[in-house]
Order: C-alpha cells, then sequence, then structure tokens
C-alpha cells in the first residue's frame, strides 16, 4: 500500500499543513510524569533505607554542604540560562541560542563533575554502594539524577549540533522545548534531592 | 494549532525567568543557611526545609516550566496534578507500611 | 571471563528430553512458516506492510498475534502443571522435576500477564481507539510501532530461555532474597529482570502515546465525556501504566543493582529490606490487574449496548466509577502481603479500600444490566462471552472481598483459594474481555467474519472448561493446599486435583476451537465479507469505515455531536456521504528503525543476561546511533492524492451500496 502514494510527495513538501509540535510537547511531559514516578520509587526507597546503615558511616557523617551547594548552584544557574536560549530560540536568534546552549552545557558539566568527583571520593574512602543499605540508596538516587542530567547533555550536545549545521529547521525549537522541559524537571528533582537527601541527612 | 497570544505565557520572557530565578535563589540559600549554621533547633529546621522546597518546587513550575491553567496549558498542569497526587500516595504509604512493619520487628 | 561471558554449550539444555522435543517442534514450525512465506512470495509483503508497518490498525493486529502465540505457550505451561499435580499425589515424584517444575510456574505467570494479556489489550486498543475518536493514527504512530517490538523484543528473550540457559524459579513476582544473587546465583532471574524491564519501557511509550491520541486528536466536536466507553477504560487503562509501570521499572533497576554490582537494596545482610521490593512490586502489580481488567469493561459495554440495539445506560457513571476504581487501585496494594506482617492499622486501611473497589465494580454490573433490561439482546459470540463474563467475574470479585478481610487473608494466603480467585477475575475478566472484543471487532480489522458454530463451541468450551479447572482450587485451598507445590501426599486433595486436570482439558477444547475458527474463517471469507462495516448496526465511529479500515482510516475526519456518534450520523441521514471532493492526506511513511532499535535493545539485554559487556555496549550504542538516525531522516511522511481517496471511497460506498 505504502508504494504507490510515494511519487507524489514531492510536490507538498512545502505547505505541512498540521504542526506535530503540540502534540510532540505533550507527549513529552507526559513522559516527564512517568519519569517523576521513577524518581518517586527511588525516593521512597531512600526514605525506607537511609537508617539502615549497617554500622558504617551516615549521611552526617559524609555529606559535605558547601560542595553540595555549589553543585546546586551550578544547576540553578544553568536553568536560567537554559531559559535564556529558549528565549533567543523563539526569536530565531541563532548564535544567541547557541552561546546560551553553551553556557548550560558547561553548568551542566560542571555539576556532573563534581557529582563524579564526589561519588569517587566515598568509593575510594571505602563508602562504595556495597557497603550498606543506606549508601545504595544515596548512590541510586543521586546517580539516577546524575544519569538523567547526563543523557540532557549529550541531547544539548545533538542539538548544537544541529543548529551549527543547518540552523532553526521545522522542528527545532520543539526539540528545544522538549530538552527545556526536560532540563527545568531535573531542576525539581534536584530540589528534592537537596532537601531530602543532604540537608535533611545533615541535621 | 496555537494563537500568538498564548505562545507569549507559557514561554517565558527575560523578567519572568529572572523573577523565577531570584526567588529560587532565595528560597535555595535560607535551607542551606539554615542547615549550614545550625541556627535553630532540628524541629522547626525539618519543618522549614521541607516547606521551602515545596514553595521553590512551585516556582520552578510556574516560572521555568511555564504550568498553567490556560487552554493551552491546563492538560499539562492536570497531569502533573495527577502524577503529584499519585507520587504522594505511593511515598507516604510505602514509608508507612515499611516503618509499621519495623516497629512490628523491634 | 570469556568473550561470551558466562555463556558456553553448558547452557543448551539438550540433556532435558521435554525441551528438546520443544525446541525440534518449534524449529520445524518456524521452518513450515518460513516454507510458506517464501512460497506464497510474502515475505516482502510482511515486511513492507507489517513488521515496518506504523499503522495502528496492522500493529494491533501484530499485537493480537503475539498475544494468541504467547497464549498457546503460557497454556502449554498450564496444562503441563495440571497434569503434573495430578500425576505427582501419594508421594509420586511425577515426571516434572522441582527445577523445571519451578520454571514452568514462574514463566507461566510472566507470560500470562506480561505477555499475553497486556499485548491481547494493546492491540485492541491500537485497532479500535483511534477509530472510535475519529483520529486518523496514533500521535506518534513511529513511538507505536517501536512499542510492539520492544514488547516483542522482550517475548522473544523470554523464549530464548528455553533453550539457552534456564528461566527464574521464583514464581512470577521474583521476590528477593529468593532472587538475589545470593539465592538464585543463575541467569534465570536475568532473563525475568531483563524481558520484563524491555517490554515494560515499551508498555510505558504506548500509553504515552494513546494517552496524547486521545487528549489532543480527537474529532471536531467530541468533548471528552462524548468519548466512547471502550476508549474511556482504555484512557484509564493508559494512565494506570504511565503511573504504574515506572514503579516496576524502578524497582526491577534496583533488583538488577543488587545482582549485578552488589548492592544492598533487597539483600539480608548490609540493610537491605527485601519488604520494599514487595511493597513497591504491588505498588506497580496492583494497578497492573485494573489495566488489564479496565478495557475489558469496556469492551463489555460496547457489546451490551450495541447487540441490545439501546444506548448504555448510565454512561456518566460508567466512567465515574472507571475513574474511581482506577484511583482507589493505587491504595491497596498491600492486600497481595497483608501477611507480611506490618501493623493492623495498615492492614485494616488497606483491607477497607479493597472493598470499597467492589460499589465502583458493582455500579457496572448494575449499568449493564440495566441496559439489557427491555433491550433486544441479540445472542452472538460476543454477547456470550459477555454473559458468560458477568457470572464468572461476579464469583471472583465475591471470593476478591473475602480475602480483602485481613484476618480472612491470613488463612487463606498463599494457597490455592487465592490460585481460583485472581484466575477467576482474569480469565473471567479480562481474557473472557479480550475474547469478546476478538469476536465482536475481528470482522472490522480482517475484513471477514468468523465462523460463528465453531465460536459458540469455543465459548462454552472454555466457560464450563474454567468452572472445572478452578472451582476445585477453592475446594484445594479451603482443604489447605498452598500454590506453587510440586507433589502432594494428602489422598483428599487427589479427585479435586483429577477435576481440574479436566477442566484444563475442556479450555484447551476451546482453545482448539479459536484455531479452527480462525482457519475456517480465513478458508470460507469470501463467502463471509463485511462489505458494509457496519456488521452489527454499531453505534461507534470505527463502524462508519469500510472494513478493513482504510489507511487513512477517515477521507473526511468527521464532526461529532453525540456519544453513539455512528448511530446519530445514520439517524440524520449523514453515514454513508458521498463527497463531491477530497483533500490530500497527509501519512506518515514505514520506517525499519523500530525494529531496528529495538532489535539492539534485546541484543542488549541477551548480552546483560550473560554477562557479555562489550556486545551489551554495542547493542546500546547501536540503538542510540539509530535512534538519532531516525530522528534526523527527513523522509518521513507522504500525502495521499485526492483522486486516489476519491477512488478508494467510491469503491466502499458503492459495496455499501450493493449490501
Amino acid at each position: 500500500m505504502s508504494t504507490t502514494h510515494l511519487n507524489t510527495h514531492d510536490a507538498h513538501d512545502e505547505h505541512h499543513d498540521h504542526d506535530p509540535a503540540p502534540h510532540n510537547v505533550f507527549g513529552f511531559w507526559l513522559y516527564l510524569m512517568t519519569d517523576c514516578l521513577l524518581f518517586a520509587s527511588v525516593f521512597a526507597t531512600y526514605a525506607v533505607l537511609f537508617m539502615n546503615t549497617a554500622g558504617g558511616v551516615s549521611g552526617k557523617d559524609i555529606f559535605e554542604l558547601d560542595f553540595v551547594a555549589y553543585e546546586t548552584a551550578a544547576l540553578l544557574v544553568s536553568s536560567i540560562t537554559y531559559g535564556f536560549a529558549m528565549i533567543c530560540a523563539h526569536n530565531k536568534n541563532k548564535s544567541g541560542t547557541l552561546s546560551w546552549l553553551l553556557v548550560t552545557f558547561i553548568l551542566g558539566g560542571i555539576f556532573i563533575a563534581m557529582e563524579i568527583y564526589e561519588f569517587h571520593h566515598l568509593i575510594v574512602n571505602g563508602n562504595g554502594p556495597q557497603t550498606s543499605a543506606f549508601l545504595s540508596a544515596f548512590f541510586a538516587l543521586v546517580g539516577t539524577h546524575g544519569l538523567h542530567v547526563t543523557a540532557g547533555l549529550i541531547w544539548m550536545a545533538i542539538l548544537m549540533i544541529e543548529l551549527v549545521v543547518s540552523g532553526f529547521g521545522s522542528r527545532t525549537v520543539t526539540r528545544l522545548s522538549c530538552l527545556s522541559l526536560f532540563w527545568h524537571f531535573l531542576d525539581v528533582v534536584w530540589i528534592c534531592v537537596f532537601t531530602v537527601v543532604y540537608l535533611m541527612g545533615a541535621i | 494549532m496555537s494563537g500568538h497570544s498564548s505562545e507569549a505565557n507559557t514561554h517565558g520572557s527575560v523578567k519572568s525567568y529572572l523573577t523565577g530565578f531570584v526567588l529560587s535563589v532565595i528560597l535555595t540559600a535560607i535551607p542551606f543557611w539554615m542547615v549550614m549554621t545550625e541556627t535553630f533547633d532540628k524541629g522547626p529546621t525539618y519543618i522549614t526545609i521541607i516547606l521551602l522546597a515545596i514553595v521553590q518546587i512551585f516556582v520552578h513550575l510556574k516560572y521555568f516550566l511555564h504550568l498553567n491553567f490556560s487552554d493551552q496549558g491546563k492538560l499539562d498542569t492536570y497531569s502533573f496534578i495527577f502524577a503529584a497526587v499519585i507520587i504522594v500516595m505511593v511515598v507516604a504509604l510505602s514509608v508507612w507500611i515499611i516503618y509499621a512493619s519495623n516497629a512490628m520487628m523491634m | 571471563m570469556s568473550i561470551l561471558g558466562k555463556l558456553s554449550l553448558d547452557a543448551i539444555p539438550y540433556h532435558e528430553p521435554i525441551l528438546v522435543g520443544t525446541f525440534s517442534a518449534v524449529v520445524v514450525g518456524a521452518l513450515a512458516l518460513a516454507y510458506l512465506l517464501i512460497k506464497y512470495n510474502l515475505l516482502g509483503v510482511l515486511w513492507r506492510d507489517w513488521i515496518t508497518s506504523i499503522d495502528h490498525k496492522r500493529l494491533g493486529v501484530m499485537y493480537i498475534v503475539l498475544a494468541l502465540v504467547m497464549l498457546l505457550r503460557g497454556f502449554s505451561d498450564a496444562i503441563m502443571m495440571r497434569l503434573q499435580l495430578a500425576l505427582a499425589t501419594n508421594g509420586d515424584p511425577g515426571y516434572l522435576p522441582p527445577h523445571h517444575y519451578d520454571q514452568v510456574f514462574t514463566a507461566h505467570g510472566v507470560i500470562m500477564i506480561i505477555f499475553m494479556a497486556m499485548p491481547f489489550m494493546i492491540g485492541l486498543m491500537n485497532i479500535v481507539v483511534p477509530l472510535q475518536i475519529g483520529a486518523r493514527d496514533v500521535a506518534f504512530p513511529f513511538l507505536n510501532n517501536l512499542s510492539f517490538w520492544l514488547t516483542a523484543g522482550g517475548a522473544i528473550l523470554i523464549n530464548i530461555s528455553l533453550f539457552v540457559g534456564e528461566f527464574a524459579k521464583t514464581g512470577w513476582v521474583a521476590y528477593p532474597p529468593l532472587a538475589g544473587l545470593q539465592f538464585s546465583p543463575d541467569v534465570g532471574v536475568d532473563y525475568y529482570i531483563w524481558a520484563l524491564q524491555i517490554s515494560g519501557i515499551g508498555t510505558t511509550l504506548t500509553a504515552v502515546n494513546f494517552l496524547a491520541t486521545v487528549f489532543k486528536m480527537r474529532a471536531p466536536g467530541m468533548k471528552l465525556m462524548d468519548m466512547p466507553i471502550f476508549t474511556w477504560t482504555c484512557t484509564w487503562a493508559n494512565i494506570l501504566i504511565a503511573a504504574s509501570f515506572p514503579i516496576l521499572t524502578a524497582v526491577l533497576a534496583m533488583l538488577t543493582l543488587d545482582r549485578y554490582l552488589d548492592f544492598h537494596f533487597f539483600t539480608n545482610d548490609g540493610g537491605g529490606n527485601s519488604m520494599m521490593y514487595i511493597n513497591l512490586f504491588w505498588a506497580w502489580g496492583h494497578p497492573e490487574v485494573y489495566i488489564l481488567v479496565l478495557p475489558a469493561f469496556g469492551i463489555f459495554s460496547e457489546i451490551v449496548s450495541t447487540f441490545t440495539g439501546k444506548r448504555l445506560f448510565g454512561y456518566k457513571s460508567m466512567v465515574w466509577a472507571t475513574a474511581s476504581i482506577s484511583i482507589l487501585g493505587f491504595i491497596v496494594w498491600l492486600h497481595h502481603f497483608f501477611t507480611m506482617g506490618s501493623s493492623a492499622n495498615v492492614n485494616a486501611f488497606f483491607g477497607v479500600m479493597t472493598m470499597v473497589i467492589a460499589v465502583p465494580t458493582g455500579v457496572k454490573l448494575f449499568n449493564w444490566l440495566f441496559t439489557m433490561y427491555r433491550g433486544r439482546l441479540r445472542v452472538t459470540v460476543p454477547v456470550l462471552w459477555t454473559l458468560g463474563f458477568m457470572v464468572t467475574f461476579t464469583i471472583g470479585g465475591m471470593t476478591g472481598v473475602l480475602l480483602a478481610v485481613p484476618g480472612a487473608d491470613y488463612v487463606l494466603h498463599n494457597s490455592l483459594f487465592l490460585i481460583a480467585h485472581f484466575h477467576n477475575t482474569i480469565i473471567g475478566g479480562a481474557v473472557f474481555g479480550y475474547l469478546a472484543g476478538f469476536a465482536f471487532w475481528f470482522p472490522k480489522a480482517m475484513g471477514f467474519h468468523l465462523n460463528v458454530k465453531l465460536g459458540k463451541a469455543a465459548f462454552w468450551c472454555w466457560l464450563v472448561g474454567f468452572f472445572m479447572a478452578f472451582m476445585p482450587l477453592y475446594v484445594l485451598g479451603f482443604l489447605g493446599m498452598t500454590r506453587r507445590l510440586n507433589h502432594t501426599n494428602n489422598p483428599d486433595w487427589n479427585i479435586w486435583l483429577y477435576i481440574a486436570l479436566v477442566g484444563a482439558f475442556i479450555i484447551m477444547a476451546g482453545i482448539i476451537c479459536q484455531l479452527l475458527q480462525l482457519y475456517v474463517g480465513f478458508r470460507d471469507r469470501k463467502d463471509n465479507l463485511d462489505t458494509t462495516g457496519d456488521p452489527w448496526n454499531g453505534h461507534t465511529l470505527e463502524w462508519s469505515t469500510s472494513s478493513p479500515p482504510q489507511y487513512y482510516n477517515f477521507a473526511k475526519i468527521p464532526t461529532v455531536s453525540d456519544i453513539d456518534a455512528f448511530t446519530d450520523m445514520k439517524e440524520k441521514g449523514e453515514a454513508y456521504v458521498r463527497h463531491e471532493s477530497y483533500e490530500a492526506i497527509h501519512m506518515p511513511k514505514n520506517t525499519a528503525a523500530g525494529i531496528l532499535i529495538s532489535g539492539c535493545i534485546t541484543v542488549m539485554g541477551f548480552a546483560l543476561i550473560w554477562h557479555i559487556w562489550w556486545l551489551a555496549a554495542l547493542g546500546l550504542f547501536s540503538a542510540f546511533v539509530s535512534l538519532v538516525v531516525r530522528a534526523y531522516t527527513k523522509d518521513v511522511d507522504y500525502y495521499v492524492q485526492p483522486d486516489e481517496v476519491a477512488r478508494i471511497e467510491k469503491a466502499h460506498l458503492d459495496s455499501v451500496a450493493k449490501g
């Protein structure tokens, strides 16, 4: 069935009458809601396991709040820089979008680098995730967030390449909007992480 | 599909992003300060940082994720509210279940 | 470690005669199928029009084919178990040794729930929902194809476990610490994890896709409270999928970390808490049973109203009952583990909530009864399934309320009473529903009718077989027999085990009748064509299209002003209108990206099961690259020209006019 109609396709390439963008952004938002539930499950697990230190360290012993404050700052600033990138994108300002994306990318990179440093530091001091249920849950929760940020960075890199190579295509802004939701959503998750894990753990 | 007027309020402006940013910096700084300096007792600190986190989540939802109740945006908002309700139920009931069974084993 | 990880020739169970026999049968079957495909030159058609298709109707058919194949596999497991239990009495070991028997009951549960019931439900939803809301396809057609192949990938993994290595011996719930590395060091649980994980992601994406579809793509004029009831129940099922499957993903990921990286979520040592696995598993598992049964309720509603020729009684109460069942379904999960020993308050809360669910469910039953009241019920095959369901499900529901009493549950937990109860609801509710929907929408999807005599025979075999197979299990439960026993030594139980085996054979006769029905229906299809597209005098928009529907579904998107949109159109004389002209229709193109990406993911799953790390990395990387390439492919759509649409529509309307 598909072959008979292919020849006529080129003539109509110009007028894409129905814009898929609203569906895409809404669909992506729904996916984010499922992601929320995923994080909620890991949070619930952390909440029931955080006291099970098996004689090892507890959160109070290992969390360094000033370090976490810098991580948080990097992520928070990256949120507003992504916002500026979106404003430029809606004005079809290519260089503006690219520069703000680059700033966002660097800030996200700093966040991930700091998290890797923190994990590495814990593991070499004998506080790896294999040590206790508390540390398993801690690594899983913070790590899940970190994996999401990493995925966001890879996605951002691809979109930057897209912008450099072919500028604003018909779907570029839609893609940037989806990543925008993803990026700000990770910020919301991080609010929960620093409150529930780091701050409440350090009190 | 979407009119230009609704686009303006769903995308945000420099001003709204800055408002959200300043608010969230304040809402982040206060809890960190409270915990790091140990100015207050544990009880009030717990309550305050949880409340501030909830407020900050709303700030982010409004200024960064642009949730609203316009015709365009209300589906997103409702789906978030639904997810939030389910999350509260699943997390709260899970914690209740496990803590209660831990207590039975004491 | 070798380049193939843990995989070696020892993993092939060539010393197990049952498995070698099965393997030979599968190979012979596959060769026969390949021969037929080549002989009739169908390989190209299969690839172009089915495997790479992003048409929701064809994907729906493929889902149902997958479900039927998995039904045969899961049912083979069932009859093997019944046979073992009927033979292994009075201390006899029977023919299935425990390590094999344990895999059989685990595979039976996983396959029937995840790879039979779910694809069957999603298949019907795929075929019907976009048509019912007057849409040309789902919101994300490519994603739909990818979801199907992810589900199929999971099914393939679970079937590979038959012949390479082994499957989990833990029961379908895979509770740690039994499912942990310490007590299940083999690959069985890993097969379980990755089969569920991969298909679960496909299911989550399906839910997102269909939610975006029903919320954004309804025909003009169709408000939410105008959506056909089947679409509504599917929507609630999708909401439940979107809200609960991530919990499964998370809990399986944690079990994976325990098994692969020595984490301590659910282990006995290191402060782990296996109760949390059970808790989260059922926080998914309970909504899951509503995911299965709600669409079945929708199917019965459509059938009752269609075949009585009346409007559905209490449409609004039906929608709200569905909504309350869905929400309540999220706060009852602890009733699966009352005996875990949480506090009395916890057990009381979840017990009461569980009983409350009986109320909206009762509302539904009364709505169906009131719809039939003073109607002229045409007793067709779908109606038979519906009547059978109403009796069977009510019994299952009542035993469920009994189990919801925590005190009673302490006696009945993990006994065969429980097994009888959930088969009573899942077979009597969900499976009867899907088979009713299968008979109801078959002419729509395929364009010809099934053989009615064989359809009725299948129903009666299923119904009688069901009662003979499962009522004895209630008795055995009261007599104290627990689930998952490999052999028994209690003469009082024997007679009931024999009766249950006979029941299973009667169900088998029902399944054979269904296969025959498909064969005879296909053989005689020329005499039983559905030329009008509306064989049952239907109420909703799917019946306004031809059978099978045109690939673009609707030449002109209908405008809707009533719940029973097609009845409304027929009454106003707006059905089957010949239009002067048509507009070009924008359609997505078929693509091989879905099967490619899911193929890579399935390879990754297999590699992770066997610890072949390089292959896992390669599979993940290839999947990622394929996804990016697909995202930047430009040539993804085309236009159907107006004259082409006009030609197809004219042919359809001429055929309707002839009758």
